[in-house]
């Protein structure tokens, strides 16, 4: 209970400081609130664009393209990182060119996507599953490797053959390093796909909030601000959910018999 | 059982490590062991004792000479060749009654039989009411016995076991070492067993083989004819204290060189 009233307080205050910031028209020199919507007209503007038919056709858009890049990215990644952790041979022929397109911002991307696919729509995907891809792919290599090699040998010791290795103990030995990856990988998408849009976009909330500033919605811009970071939080919590699922291991209260 | 799980080792050398920072690790061993023979390996830390076992296990490759067992050539492991190690290696992501059954499942064997035969390996071990728990839920000594039974239900011709009590304190390896001659008292597998704790050595063996400083070699045996079974009186009588100051001596003029 003391949890869940210290959080909603945090939030009442960002709240607060964020009205009397507005309403003050506070400026400091080197930051200014003057033009700074205020909490009263973004909440009715986000009520407006609720209303409105383009909502869905915004939320769908981007819920879409974040969930085919960063399937994408899970399926590639988790396979790649699987062989290039357990392989040496697949790491000295994957990972090299792996590491020189890892720095590359997904951002830098999107010019050379917009000519490469022969959609927009596919090149946002695109720069999505970019971004997603790196944060699983890293995160699944180092899962494996950092397995106990003595859970190896264990398995091995009973019995288990080579080819079921994979599903019986490197899949799920992996499993919380694995869930690491796409929690982060969730976020960079998020993040991509906003900036993709931005540029890009016809629909989806990144091309919401760029074209609100263009046409100087400016309470708009802050929803669309806000409904990014509601619906990335979203998601990650989705990705902890399904991870206390998947592995019941990881959370045990460790009560000791004798 | 009988006349199973003979391991023949002719001239055995082990190099670990490449390039400049190779070194051997076993050198020229030779022994064999009797069907249901319990073994003790005795020997100081970083002698090769455990690379040995990883090698009759089929985890890592000889240079020179050959590991039989039964006849066969061990190239890789099986699940003829039970291993146990010092610190318990059960897989965390799975509940204790399919950790133990893992071995049947590898034989493809149906859920409900191994689930089945688990359960009563679980009662041999006294861990009955534990089969849904995860094993970071057990004690030391608990996951032990769960390895342990682990092992058991493949029914392999032999057990290796690396110091599977050195983790453990004091008063729970006692009751291990007793709780372990009991099971072999009922199945009689060969079994051979690393350690340096000498009195532990002594109180399981039939056999005590001691091993030198690095690269190891057998440098003692000492058969150990104890009437079985053995109780905890055993370690106050005149011969096993005589024994231990023996086995002492022939450790400690290995630190000399």
């Amino acid at each position: 209970m003391k949890r869940i009233a210290l959080r909603f307080l945090s939030l009442l205050i960002c709240l607060l400081l964020w009205h009397l910031a507005s309403s003050n028209q506070v400026d400091l020199g080197f930051v200014s609130f003057k033009q700074l919507p205020s909490p009263e007209q973004v909440s009715s503007e986000a009520l407006d664009l609720i209303h409105s038919k383009k909502f869905l056709a915004h939320l769908n858009a981007s819920i879409l393209r974040v969930l085919s890049g960063f399937c994408l990215a899970t399926v590639v990644g988790i396979s790649l990182g699987l062989s290039i952790g357990r392989f040496a041979w697949a790491s000295n022929f994957l990972l090299p060119p792996l590491e020189m397109l890892r720095p590359i911002p997904a951002v830098a991307w999107i010019p050379l996507a917009i000519l490469m696919f022969p959609s927009s729509e596919v090149s946002m995907i695109f720069i999505t599953f970019i971004g997603a891809l790196f944060p699983i792919l890293l995160n699944t290599i180092h899962g494996v490797e950092a397995i106990d090699q003595r859970l190896i040998a264990a398995a091995r010791s009973l019995g288990c053959k080579r080819g079921t290795l994979f599903y019986e103990i490197i899949i799920p030995a992996a499993a919380s390093n694995i869930f690491t990856g796409l929690a982060i990988g969730m976020g960079t998408a998020w993040f991509c796909l906003v900036s993709a849009e931005m540029i890009a976009g016809q629909f989806g909330l990144g091309y919401y909030t760029w074209s609100s500033y263009t046409i100087q919605n400016y309470p708009a811009i802050v929803v669309g601000m806000l409904l990014i970071g509601l619906l990335g939080m979203a998601s990650s919590l989705l990705i902890r959910y399904v991870a206390r699922l998947v592995m019941p291991w990881q959370t045990l209260v460790v009560k000791r018999n004798g | 059982m009988v006349d199973q799980g003979c391991f023949e080792i002719s001239r055995l050398s082990i190099r670990l490590g490449l390039g400049k920072q190779a070194f051997t690790a076993v050198e020229n061993v030779s022994f064999s062991n009797q069907p249901g023979e319990f073994i003790c390996i005795l020997g100081p830390s970083g002698c090769g004792k455990s690379t040995l076992l990883s090698t009759m296990a089929g985890h890592v490759a000889s240079s020179q000479g050959a590991i039989k067992l039964d006849g066969q050539l061990i190239t890789k492991p099986n699940a003829d060749i039970g291993l146990v190690f010092q610190q318990h290696s059960l897989f965390p992501w799975q509940r204790v009654i399919d950790n133990v059954a893992f071995g049947l499942k590898m034989r493809g064997i149906n859920k409900s039989e191994r689930h089945r035969q688990a359960r009563e390996m679980l009662e041999l071990v006294g861990l009955s009411g534990f089969e849904q728990h995860y094993p970071a839920q057990l004690s030391g000594g608990m996951q032990q016995r769960v390895e342990i039974a682990r092992v058991l239900i493949n029914t392999p011709k032999v057990i290796l076991m690396d110091e599977p009590f050195g983790a453990l304190d004091a008063q729970t390896r006692l009751s291990m070492q007793q709780f372990l001659l009991s099971v072999w008292e009922g199945i009689k597998t060969s079994v051979i067993f690393i350690t340096h704790d000498i009195e532990e050595a002594l109180f399981l063996a039939d056999r005590l083989l001691i091993m030198s400083q690095r690269p190891g070699r057998f440098i003692e045996e000492i058969p150990l004819d104890f009437a079985r079974p053995r109780t905890t009186e055993l370690l106050a009588t005149p011969r096993f204290v005589q024994l231990k100051q023996h086995c002492l001596t022939v450790l400690q003029s290995q630190n000399h060189l």
